[in-house]
């Protein structure tokens, strides 16, 4: 390229606004963290957790549609779902997916020795963290909110015409907004976490788990300790109540208007201390 | 060329790199001009580290690295200049060369039809063009190898710096990448290249830094490196019609110190600790004596012969 040409491409892109470069840029990464994570081999156990708990009330709504001549009791499914949500889908599956897609944003480049791709390409780290983070995001979202509607609706069509009645007309529709929300909610503040782990640990699994421990024994924690945790903002959120057994210590549960934007600065903070992170490391695969 | 502000320069700043307790590179202070830089050394001697080091991929643990007078932790800028062909042979899954550099071009910054053009001119630049649209997990060594040059080159940097890019390149393809490297300098461009493959160096090389156990042992155009080697006099082979002559006369001169006539008896080898006064003498026996020489040609006077004196070893760097 001549220096005149050069000098064209350079000013085209120092001239732009810095918000639509790191635009451009973040769509740039979203478009290629697509490709190479969410199609393809690795994605596989993604999809598979994803499709557990669809399965497991595909046959729960053949059981029910079959007890249905004895008994139709919608707040019993109610409950039933509620205990399913927060302790499969929620506790287990969406934590278990989110570890696996975000820890692997980083340090499954690292294990692939391809992150120095993009520390070699003029992007900003922290562009680079949002960019990732976001493909993350969608990712999970999608996911795990199609497992989670998809599961409501295969119970709820165990009813019968009751079930779907209640489901989209009746009080149902809130509840799966609300349901989906927490989901949705679990991805933005899991994924952050899970994101920040892969960045410090070269073996993110063992943290993970402690993580889990953690967000398990909520219940007994005191209100204080409570309020350190993901799980307790969205207990908070669930429209139906599930309760957390004799030993619980009990706390105050925490407003919508507090816990959302609670969980939302939580997470802007740990993305915070991520790009702090990701400006601070360095490539050495050699020693991973 | 001088540039004092170090703004057309690639400056080491007594830089040293420790890997916990490992040596990386120590106490090193450089100043490379534009053309073409090759960093010659065994094993283990620093050359990655020192090109790691100038891309910011690690952090000197003292001392300062600015390339063009920027700094690799702002690389929203540093990389608009740089590009940097690692040896890391990985890439992200699933992508076709032309994706490969594609993407990344959009990571820039670039437009689409301004990524597009610029991957299908990198690709064509080295040759690479048939394969553009095959998955990379199934190109060859050589041609991985070129991708990764491609995708270093393509978003035209004023800085390359390329970690033994000839490796698993077949001759005619090492021909033609030296061909584009001596462009590229030609063009005004900053290479700072790696090789394992000395007389290549020699070939495509302005100037060579030798590197031993983390230390730079010498650095400079690569004649001017030889004649200050001194406790090593330079070997000259003279070929002429009467070396015996030639040998007698030779000795006159306190600096020549070994003189042996080839095997063939029409030349002369000698050893010299100066060059120069021994070409005026050379020029005095010639008018003296009438004797007629074919040709004058220093012997080791190439990076082999620096290398094997300053690191021993071989060829293997």
């Amino acid at each position: 390229m001549s220096a005149s040409t050069e000098a064209i491409a350079e000013t085209k892109l120092s001239s732009r606004p810095p918000w639509s470069l790191w635009a451009s840029q973040i769509a740039a990464i979203l478009r290629l963290e697509i490709r190479k994570n969410f199609i393809g081999k690795r994605a596989v156990l993604m999809y598979m957790m994803a499709a557990v708990p669809v399965l497991l009330m595909a046959a729960l709504s053949a059981e029910i549609s079959w007890q249905q001549s004895r008994n139709n009791n919608i707040g019993e499914v109610n409950v039933i779902f509620a205990n399913l949500y927060e302790g499969l889908i929620l506790r287990t599956i969406v934590f278990f997916g989110c570890a696996w897609i975000f820890m692997n944003l980083f340090r499954g480049e690292v294990v692939d020795r391809s992150l120095h791709h993009y520390f070699l390409s003029p992007v900003r780290r922290e562009v680079l963290v949002v960019g990732k983070y976001l493909s993350g995001l969608i990712a999970s979202v999608l996911l795990f909110t199609i497992s989670t509607a998809g599961s409501l609706l295969l119970l709820y069509i165990g009813l019968g015409s009751s079930g779907a009645n209640y489901f989209f007309d009746g009080a149902g529709k809130s509840q799966a907004m609300s349901y989906l929300g927490i989901t949705i909610l679990a991805c933005i503040g899991y994924g952050a976490v899970f994101m920040l782990i892969g960045l410090f640990f070269r073996n993110p699994i063992i943290p993970a788990l402690l993580i889990y421990g953690w967000e398990w024994i909520n219940f007994l924690l005191p209100p204080v300790l409570k309020k350190i945790s993901v799980i307790h903002y969205l207990h908070s959120l669930a429209p139906v109540p599930v309760p957390e057994g004799p030993f619980a210590m009990i706390a105050e549960p925490t407003p919508a208007y507090l816990s959302i934007p609670g969980l939302l600065l939580m997470t802007a903070l740990v993305l915070v201390l991520a790009s702090f992170q990701i400006r601070r490391m360095e490539i050495k695969y050699g020693g991973e | 060329m001088t540039d004092k502000s170090g703004e057309h320069m690639i400056v080491f700043e007594d830089v040293s790199k420790f890997y916990g307790e490992i040596l990386g590179v120590n106490r090193v202070s450089l100043a490379i001009e534009p053309g073409i830089t090759s960093l010659v050394g065994p094993n283990g001697s620093g050359k990655t580290t020192l090109m790691n080091l100038m891309t910011g991929l690690i952090r000197p643990t003292r001392g300062r690295v600015n390339v063009l007078g920027l700094r690799a932790d702002h690389p929203e800028i540093f990389f608009r200049k740089v590009g940097y062909c690692s040896q890391f042979d990985s890439f992200p899954r699933a992508l076709t060369g032309f994706q490969f550099i594609n993407s990344y071009l959009r990571v820039h910054g670039r437009s689409k039809q301004e990524a597009q053009d610029l991957a299908w001119k990198s690709l064509h630049r080295v040759d690479l063009l048939d394969a553009a649209h095959l998955k990379i997990g199934a190109y060859s060594k050589g041609m991985r190898q070129r991708v990764r040059l491609a995708q270093s080159i393509a978003h035209e940097p004023s800085v390359m710096i390329l970690d033994e890019p000839l490796n698993g390149l077949d001759p005619m393809a090492r021909a033609e990448t030296i061909r584009l490297f001596r462009q590229l300098a030609g063009e005004g461009l900053h290479l700072i290249i790696s090789s394992h493959i000395l007389h290549e160096v020699d070939m495509m090389s302005d100037q060579v830094i030798l590197l031993n156990n983390g230390y730079v042992v010498a650095e400079g155009e690569i004649h001017g490196v030889r004649d200050e080697m001194e406790e090593h006099p330079m070997q000259i082979l003279i070929r002429c019609d009467r070396p015996g002559l030639l040998a007698a006369r030779v000795f006159e001169q306190d600096s020549v110190v070994e003189a042996k006539i080839h095997k063939d008896r029409h030349g002369l080898f000698i050893k010299t600790r100066d060059a120069d006064a021994f070409y005026l003498l050379l020029n005095r026996i010639v008018v003296d004596d009438g004797l007629t020489v074919e040709s004058v040609a220093p012997v080791d006077d190439d990076i082999s012969a620096v290398y094997q004196y300053l690191i021993g070893g071989g060829e293997a760097a």
